[in-house]
């Protein structure tokens, strides 16, 4: 009798999950693979003193972010803040945090302030100097908005970066129009039969940026960092307006425990309720495949902000609609189709 | 005007559509494409908010910024006008007077400019084209010698859109008075520096006391570089006042703007009539030269103020300021205030005639309103004390207007 | 100082007929200026614009209330406006039509101004003919020059060089030159010599 099980007709299939390392600090790792962090030549553009809260995933972002915008640009860089978390904590009088050419003007302006800090340096021959703008939820997808479209529209030589902690922190947890549905803040309490923010509401200001047809448009979680510095050491290899939308849990806004912040934004990830993609001139390139897909309530469980999800008696019809959300994603991302598949 | 602009050697430049500055950006733009303007970047922007933010940009990182607005356009980026005060950035930008609304309006006043008077930019009245050309060099250098914004009024349409003869200034002339700009504080990825970062109660009085500082100095500068401007173009341009027939003046006029032009008229004819009055036009409003209006003025009995704007509630700006300049002077004139030209309603010299007489013979307390249609208020504040819902304000009038006319042409 | 009203519509060149004149006659030496009074833009919609010129410097900033010379670019404006309002007792009057004076209903008006300040040039047709558009600001200067004499049409001629350049500056300069022919045998014709 033969053994089918040992004929070389069978093939098993195997698929490796992880490629590389999530950690950061390792240089135990190839050259290759090593993060900008783990180098001690890094730039350390938002250095230690900063008063950001325990946990913030904020300014997990965009000290990846901004090193690895220094490693590309070979230091020449310079960044414009809009009002916000990261300014704020970055810059109490009389300390500054930043190690790099800094300045913040207003809340809304930011994209607009670094078109013209790109034109200084074009009109002074110094093109080789680059302009990044970063901003919270609430100066992009808000106040910020038009002066961000009209960024994108002239295709200003400006790489945008919008840390999304889905709601204006700073002020106290007030919604924004990046707030999720179902989110409890201070301005979407949980009463009623809509609990939390209202169904409906939200834009994708990523989609947004697809749709101006700029150069290159990515999503990226602090639940990989490898990845973050990836894109933006990417897009500073391009000229052209760029935009990276990063997802940045907030403990404190949240409700949600400090050491949980990278967790929780790999659970937003594996659920597909934040998809991460990237897309040049307004077409999807690649996405992040989801590697062990969990139900969306694994991810709001731990935030105090869905707590009302969970007690209410219209929790379970909002769950449904969250899930719902997350399974359009996976559909309109390819968020599990097989690997090389866009 | 944008040729003048132009001679400056703006590095940035960005504004928004806004009537009536429109055609002086759209000559720069078209400048830049041919070439003729060199060394600049000309970007079209999405609204005035973005036009003031990309300059802010662009000086902060050591460029010359230049951009011009009116206005709703005004009042649009007044976030942003007061950001590049506090910031101490260079900017100069072109106002083109227009009323703010509502009701919407696009005809000359000056309460564009007055809303933002506190807001900690230098706001120079050019009289005539030719002013408003030489202004600009001047704003240029005092902007970047201060590291202070300056706004540039202009007169919407009676100036912006008039054309008249003025004398182009040499590019040579033009640099040898504006060297090129050498920021106080500039983002260079060489030497990093924060800019912009948060001021609590410790130091932010210190702040805002240095900027008047700033602002008195320039009371000190704007005299020094007119001397300089008239030696080197031979023009007399700028400064903070002038005067016009003041000497031996009973009665003296305070005005900004191009109205002077026709006051001056007016004061010739009534010179020649025996009457002892003068002028005296106020260049530099901001920053208010308190001294040298006081000394221009307190040796007169009476002292009218003209003026295109005025705070609703309150008064006349500059009438409130002049109030200000003479205050516990020994001796000093009354102060008369007069609106005029609200809106553009056209200032014409019969009206002036009656109303500086007036001043001396029947003075008035609290503002006078030039050639105000007493019969419309009338109208109007019979219509409204009639029934509740009595409608638009501004359409009412507007019909009580209309309505007017028919009857005069029915006569 | 000589004053004067332009009235048309927008689209007719108003704004750029009181430009022209001024450059005229700033290029004769004179001091000149020139501002219109805008409505919102928009064409068909009645605009006024002013031309100042005079041997010393121009101060007033007023509309200008008492012309001493009037061009009416477009006819069918007397219906609704006064466009006549302040012209001086020995102002002049040009009106943009192929109509006389008297179908104009305009002989009571030419009664009270002095012989010879009143006419009326074919302007449209004019603009037609040499232009090719309906454009009848500038053969109206032209006649204006004659009428007037305030400016020489050589000086007309290089205001409108200046303003348009190639086949559009030379046909504009025809028939602002037929117009101002076309005036000046007129009042030959009616036994007037016009000096400029």
């Amino acid at each position: 009798m033969t053994d089918v099980s040992t004929t070389s007709a069978v093939t098993q299939k195997l698929r490796f999950y992880q490629k590389g390392t999530f950690t950061v600090g390792n240089r135990l790792v190839s050259e290759r693979e090593r993060s900008v962090q783990a180098s001690i030549d890094r730039s350390n553009a938002l250095t230690c003193g900063h008063r950001a809260c325990q946990g913030c995933g904020e300014a997990l972002g965009a000290r990846y972010a901004i090193d690895a915008a220094m490693r590309a640009t070979g230091g020449k860089l310079i960044a414009v803040n809009a009002t916000g978390c990261l300014e704020v904590f970055t810059t109490p009088y009389p300390e500054t945090s930043w190690q790099v050419a800094w300045v913040h003007s207003l809340f809304g302006n930011a994209a607009a302030v670094a078109t013209g800090v790109a034109a200084a340096m074009r009109v002074k021959g110094r093109g080789d100097v680059r302009a990044i703008a970063q901003g919270g939820d609430g100066g992009t997808t808000d106040i910020g908005f038009g002066c961000l479209s009209g960024m994108f529209e002239r295709n200003d030589d400006v790489l945008y970066i919008c840390y999304d902690n889905e709601a204006y922190m700073n002020t106290g947890v007030q919604r924004s129009s990046a707030t999720p549905p179902a989110a409890r803040t201070a301005t979407t309490p949980a009463i009623g039969s809509e609990p939390g923010n209202v169904f409906g509401t939200g834009k994708s200001v990523p989609k947004i940026a697809m749709a101006h047809g700029i150069p290159y448009v990515a999503t990226a979680s602090v639940a990989d960092l490898h990845d973050l510095e990836r894109k933006v050491t990417k897009a500073m290899g391009i000229r052209g307006a760029r935009y990276i939308h990063v997802h940045v849990p907030c403990p404190l806004g949240w409700g949600s425990a400090a050491h949980d912040t990278i967790r929780l934004a790999r659970l937003a990830v594996e659920s597909g309720l934040f998809p991460v993609f990237e897309a040049e001139h307004g077409h999807l390139t690649a996405s992040r495949k989801i590697r062990r897909k969990v139900p969306v309530t694994e991810y709001l469980q731990p935030q105090k902000r869905f707590a009302h999800l969970f007690s209410s008696e219209h929790g379970p019809q909002q769950v449904a609609k969250l899930q719902a959300v997350a399974d359009r994603n996976i559909v309109e991302f390819h968020l599990l189709d097989q690997e090389g598949d866009v | 005007m944008a040729e003048g602009i132009a001679f400056c050697r703006p590095e940035v430049v960005c504004a928004y559509p806004i009537t009536p500055q429109t055609h002086i950006v759209e000559a720069l733009g078209e400048m830049v494409r041919t070439g003729e303007l060199k060394h600049c970047e000309f970007i079209n922007v999405e609204s005035e908010f973005a036009a003031l933010s990309v300059a802010i940009g662009a000086s902060a990182a050591g460029a010359r910024a230049y951009t011009a607005t009116a206005s709703q356009g005004l009042l649009f980026m007044a976030e942003a006008v007061y950001n590049a005060s506090g910031l101490g950035l260079p900017i100069v930008m072109t106002l083109g007077n227009r009323a703010i609304g509502a009701p919407i309006n696009i005809w000359n006043d000056h309460s564009d400019a007055m809303s933002m008077r506190d807001a900690g930019w230098m706001q120079l009245f050019a009289e005539t084209n030719q002013e408003a050309v030489d202004l600009h060099i001047q704003a240029f250098r005092l902007a970047e010698e201060l590291s202070m914004p300056v706004m540039v009024c202009v007169d919407g349409f009676i100036l912006t859109h008039a054309v008249e003869r003025i004398d182009i200034p040499d590019q040579a002339d033009v640099d040898a008075f504006l060297p090129p700009y050498e920021p106080v504080q500039v983002l260079d990825p060489e030497q990093p520096i924060s800019i912009g970062a948060m001021v609590g109660p410790e130091a932010f009085t210190e702040v805002r006391y240095l900027q008047n500082y700033k602002q008195n100095l320039a009371l000190r500068l704007l005299p020094e570089f007119a001397a300089e401007f008239e030696a080197r173009f031979g023009r007399d341009s700028g400064g903070l006042l002038r005067t016009y027939r003041a000497d031996d003046a009973d009665l003296l006029v305070v005005a900004m703007g191009s109205v002077n032009g026709t006051i001056k008229d007016t004061i010739d004819e009534m010179r020649a009539d025996g009457v002892r009055v003068g002028l005296v036009t106020l260049v530099s409003f901001r920053p208010f030269p308190t001294q040298a209006l006081r000394e221009a003025l307190v040796a007169a009995k009476h002292v009218v103020v003209i003026e295109k704007s005025f705070a609703i509630g309150m008064g006349g700006q500059l009438a409130n300021n002049v109030d200000l300049a003479l205050r516990n002077a020994a001796g000093a004139p009354q102060v008369h205030s007069v609106i005029a030209g609200l809106g553009g309603r056209p200032i014409i010299r019969p009206s002036l005639h009656k109303v500086l007489r007036r001043a001396v013979a029947d003075p008035w307390e609290g503002m006078h309103f030039l050639d105000l249609n007493e019969t419309i208020i009338a109208k109007e504040l019979h219509h409204v004390r009639k029934v509740r819902r009595s409608g638009p304000t501004a359409e009412n009038i507007l019909r009580h207007l209309s309505v007017g006319m028919q009857q005069e042409a029915a006569k | 100082m000589f004053q004067v009203r332009i009235h048309g519509r927008g689209g007719q060149g108003v704004v750029t007929a009181a430009e022209l004149l001024s450059v005229a006659a700033f290029l004769e030496g004179k001091h000149a200026q020139a501002f219109p009074s805008f409505g919102s833009e928009r064409t068909g919609a009645p605009v006024v614009s002013f031309c100042r010129i005079d041997d010393k410097e121009i101060r007033l900033r007023e509309p200008i209330l008492e012309p001493d010379g009037l061009i009416i670019q477009d006819p069918t404006l007397f219906k609704g406006l006064d466009v006549f309002q302040g012209l001086k007792a020995e102002g002049y009057l040009l009106v943009n039509s192929n109509k006389s004076i008297e179908e104009l209903h305009l002989a009571d008006m030419a009664a009270k101004l002095p012989d010879g300040h009143v006419r009326v040039s074919p302007a449209t047709e004019l603009a037609l003919k040499h232009i090719g558009r309906p454009l009848p600001n500038v053969a109206l200067l032209g006649a204006f020059a004659a009428l007037t004499g305030i400016v020489q049409l050589h000086s007309v001629i290089i205001a409108i060089r200046q303003a348009f350049s190639g086949k559009i500056g030379d046909a504009n300069v025809a028939a602002a030159t037929a117009a101002y022919d076309q005036c000046l045998r007129r009042s030959l014709s009616f036994g007037h010599v016009e000096t400029d």
